[in-house]
């Protein structure tokens, strides 16, 4: 069985022990940790898949997009017998039967079996990556920064890039620095189009003022600028008011995506393309001056000169080695790693290093690993759905051959795959995930994963592999006593010891 | 138009308005059932029931304006100020019946402007969201065991929401697709939890409490997520209520109301929204049958709207909004309000509709109506530092 310390490192911050993460983790749990955070030992993980890059996605995402809503407009009118919409061919008419003529059914087909398969693929990579990781640690915190900068899937227009999302801008800055982390993720289309920052503009920009002339009002949304100062950056307590809200939101105006993604409101035709300037990459991050808020602005007391798409990096820089930043942070890894209610000691412990290494994250992370707090509860933390299906494969040693398989139970315990319904993404703590109806779907879900490989698992050796040494002796005689090798399978992943970490 | 106050405050709503008095005398019906809505995100108050007669609603709302009664796409008219939005057919029928009362202006203590505070506060039940141990629902089942009355409570989720977390247990039901579990592997799991985590114990056998009273009431629908159709949720929610051994207060979450950008008028993105929680409170009315007689149900959310459009046609967070009380027996067929119009002076903030009625006194006052809990119980223990917020009277009874 694994030693208390083993079984923390490798289940509280890690994805649960597969068989064989006994011996690597020896009887260094902690060395094992760190040497995770290197370089090197990110390379010995690669990609399981091939992954589209995401603005390719959302362009050809947007031509789908544009079909459909044609092909449904028409379906509309067939089905209320208007025929308003072309063609004029004749037909029997009455109730539209799916296949009137004229209805590009292949256009709403096309669409819909494009965000799923984007949709599947994405999760199946997360999945398999996560399963199959030497690095469990990294994955891990690859998995917090991708929900401390939550986009949810649930809005359609982010749908096909979730995933991509990820990898784009977060995976690759979880040992880096927070703000070139802040930088990318505040930067992608994703998060752009989930928090409509690319519909923002300045009330007194060249965009509103063209729009303006052909009679419509257009101006700030300020979801963006709150989310980040309340979610990502200062934390909901960390002394901003509505005006620094305000006056961020005309900051970030023009923040935006290449091409015509995304900016409804903006005027169309050859004229108006002319003014508007350069369309910049299709589907990349893109600053469009004629959209951005004009003059200075004062953000938490500091005045920030014109300068375009600076201002909002100026802040950003700022906002990242913020006292009340560190303080929010370290309040989340330590809820994440630790315990859900922190012990407040080390929470100013971890943020004092944050500052002091202008928010470089790895010796926050070898803090986090360092600290006795982290290694005295050896069940302080109850699994999310997601890491508990997770750990059950780590611990089966091996990846569901459809790995988009997994969806539906995680839809069901309440975690369906990216998509957090809100900016906040995903609670951590027991109480959000500890319901009894929850609680019984994981159970059940444990018989059918008995039943199906049951047969072909020595569930107590299993057991012996991937418990800690204090778990309770009924717990494995429950599982020695079963009356079948898949009762013995469902009991181990039903177990306490198993659903707690 | 006329002074507001004229206009609104009838005699009757100064008599709703007037502080509270003879909670302690009030009746409780021990037939009584109480179903709380949260929709989570935050509706647009405005939409949801238009000051269609203000002449600054047209100008502030712009293309989200909705138009006067009788008109294409136009309100559903309530009284010469107010409408509701034309997606609300069934609300506005409940009105007509007496069964429906909207509160407007209303808003808890919280006056910043994140989802997730707000949200503590709406369901904590106290005044800053640093208070999270547990939620005014549970702290009121607490109060109503202790005077003998033990009718337990039910979250149509798979965990239990803020508001239901406590000392009390509490049921939890969502739907599921998932095969049963056999009976022998179930109750090996009860054992195994009953000697190593009574906690966990607890909660699976609430669990299977719940799952034996409701049934197959959803069967083949999809559960979790933040954006399910309402009617799911509202058929199970039904089940238990009509249970005789069963909860007698339900809780259901909706997400999904956050309308940053294009949210449309009278169609649209809310005008969907609203169109399925239309659907479902007519669902739970029939569904209940003669239940719905003994039944309140209150729909809240975490804040309202600004009240101009913003600059992508949708509205950014703001802070007063509406609430609605529906059910058989309750005195409906009100706007109740103290009403502080959209005239520039009288924003909150120079943005947001202004709060003039406290959350809490709506709560406390279906509490003490319905349930009989006693209004120093209120004070003292299910809403800590409220008595600057007494029971609306005669809200509901």
């Amino acid at each position: 069985m694994l030693s208390l310390e083993a079984a923390i490192a490798a289940n509280r911050f890690g994805l649960g022990a597969r068989p064989q993460d006994g011996a690597a983790i020896g009887n260094d749990p902690r060395g094992w940790l760190d040497a995770q955070l290197t370089a090197a030992a990110r390379a010995a993980s690669p990609p399981t898949t091939q992954q589209p890059a995401s603005a390719g996605v959302l362009l050809k995402f947007r031509d789908l997009r544009v079909a459909r809503q044609a092909a449904a407009q028409v379906r509309a009118s067939f089905a209320q017998g208007q025929r308003k919409a072309p063609p004029a061919s004749a037909n029997d008419g009455g109730n539209a039967p799916p296949a009137s003529p004229g209805i590009d059914e292949q256009a709403i087909k096309e669409f819909r079996e494009f965000v799923r398969e984007n949709y599947i693929a994405q999760v199946n990579e997360r999945h398999r990556r996560a399963i199959e990781s030497d690095t469990p640690f990294v994955e891990r915190l690859v998995h917090f920064w991708s929900n401390h900068f939550a986009i949810s899937a649930d809005k359609q227009l982010v749908g096909p890039i979730c995933g991509l999302y990820e990898q784009e801008a977060i995976r690759p800055h979880v040992l880096g620095n927070f703000h070139t982390l802040l930088l990318a993720a505040e930067r992608h289309p994703g998060m752009n189009l989930y928090l409509d920052n690319t519909t923002s503009m300045g009330a007194s920009s060249g965009a509103a003022e063209l729009a303006r002339r052909r009679g419509r009002t257009l101006g700030l949304n300020e979801n963006l600028a709150r989310e980040i100062l309340e979610l990502h950056t200062l934390g909901v307590d960390g002394g901003y008011t509505q005006h620094d809200v305000t006056e961020f939101a005309k900051v970030l105006t023009g923040w935006s995506i290449g091409g015509q993604i995304g900016q409804r409101g903006l005027p169309g035709g050859q004229r108006a393309a002319a003014l508007l300037g350069d369309p910049g990459k299709p589907g990349e991050f893109f600053f469009r001056p004629i959209m951005h808020e004009p003059g200075d602005k004062t953000v938490l007391g500091q005045k920030y000169k014109e300068r375009g798409v600076s201002e909002g990096e100026q802040v950003l820089a700022r906002l990242a080695v913020h006292p009340a930043t560190a303080h929010h942070l370290a309040t989340k890894l330590a809820r994440q790693f630790v315990a859900d209610e922190p012990p407040a000691a080390l929470v100013d412990r971890l943020a004092s290093i944050y500052l002091k290494n202008d928010g470089e994250l790895v010796p926050v992370y070898r803090a986090l690993i360092a600290a006795d707090e982290s290694w005295k509860e050896p069940l302080a933390k109850y699994k999310t759905p997601q890491d508990f299906v997770l750990s059950t494969f780590r611990a089966l040693n091996f990846v569901p051959e459809r790995p988009e398989t997994l969806i539906p139970f995680l839809t069901e315990a309440g975690q369906r795959p990216f998509t957090p319904g809100s900016p906040a993404g995903w609670p951590d703590t027991a109480a959000a995930w500890d319901g009894g109806d929850a609680l019984l779907k994981r159970v059940e879900w444990a018989g059918a994963v008995g039943r199906r490989v049951g047969d072909r698992r020595n569930a107590l050796e299993l057991a012996s592999a991937v418990l800690p040494t204090s778990a309770d002796e009924r717990t494995i005689a429950g599982i020695r006593n079963a009356e079948s090798g898949g009762q013995a399978l469902a009991l181990l992943i039903a177990a306490p010891e198993f659903q707690r970490r | 138009m006329m002074d507001r106050r004229a206009l609104l405050l009838t005699s009757l709503q100064l008599t709703l308005l007037a502080p509270f008095a003879r909670l302690a005398n009030a009746a409780a019906d021990k037939n009584s059932r109480f179903v709380l809505v949260i929709l989570r995100g935050a509706l647009d108050g405005l939409a949801a029931c238009a000051p269609y007669a203000e002449s600054q609603y047209h100008n502030l709302r712009g293309p989200l304006a909705l138009g006067a009664p009788g008109t294409e796409g136009g309100v559903l008219k309530l009284d010469g100020t107010f409408g509701l939005h034309p997606s609300l057919t069934n609300l506005h029928a409940l009105y007509q019946a007496r069964e429906l009362t909207v509160l407007h202006a209303v808003a808890t203590p919280y006056r910043e402007r994140s989802h997730f505070d707000a949200q503590k506060v709406l369901e904590a039940g106290k005044l800053t969201p640093a208070a999270t141990d547990g939620g005014w629902l549970n702290r009121a089942l607490a109060v109503m065991h202790g005077a003998g009355d033990t009718r337990g409570a039910v979250a149509l989720n798979d965990t239990v929401p803020l508001v239901l977390r406590g000392d009390v247990a509490v049921n939890t039901w969502a739907p599921s697709r998932l095969q049963n579990a056999d009976e022998d592997l179930l109750a090996r799991v009860r054992r195994l939890y009953e000697a190593v985590d009574p906690p966990l114990a607890s909660k699976l056998n609430e669990a299977l409490d719940a799952r034996a009273i409701a049934g197959d009431a959803a069967n083949g629908q999809m559960g979790g997520g933040s954006q399910q159709p309402v009617t799911p949720l509202v058929n199970a929610a039904a089940r238990f209520l009509k249970s005789p051994e069963g909860p007698r207060i339900a809780v259901i979450d909706v997400g999904g109301w956050d309308t940053h950008a294009n949210q449309g008028g009278a169609q649209g993105n809310l005008a969907t929204r609203l169109k399925g929680l239309d659907a479902g409170i007519q669902t739970l009315k029939t569904e209940l049958g003669p239940v719905w007689a003994d039944t309140t149900v209150l729909v809240v959310t975490e804040f309202g709207r600004t009240v101009a459009v913003n600059g992508t046609r949708g509205t950014d967070h703001g802070t007063a909004g509406v609430a609605f009380l529906a059910g058989g027996g309750i005195k409906g067929g009100r706007v109740v309000s103290d009403w502080p119009g959209l005239a520039a002076r009288e924003l909150y903030e120079n943005r947001d509709l202004k709060p003039t009625i406290d959350l809490r006194r709506v709560f406390k006052s279906v509490l003490a109506e319905r349930f009989g809990v006693a209004e120093s119980a209120l004070e003292r223990a299910v809403f800590p530092d409220s008595a600057n917020a007494a029971p609306l009277e005669h809200l509901t009874a």
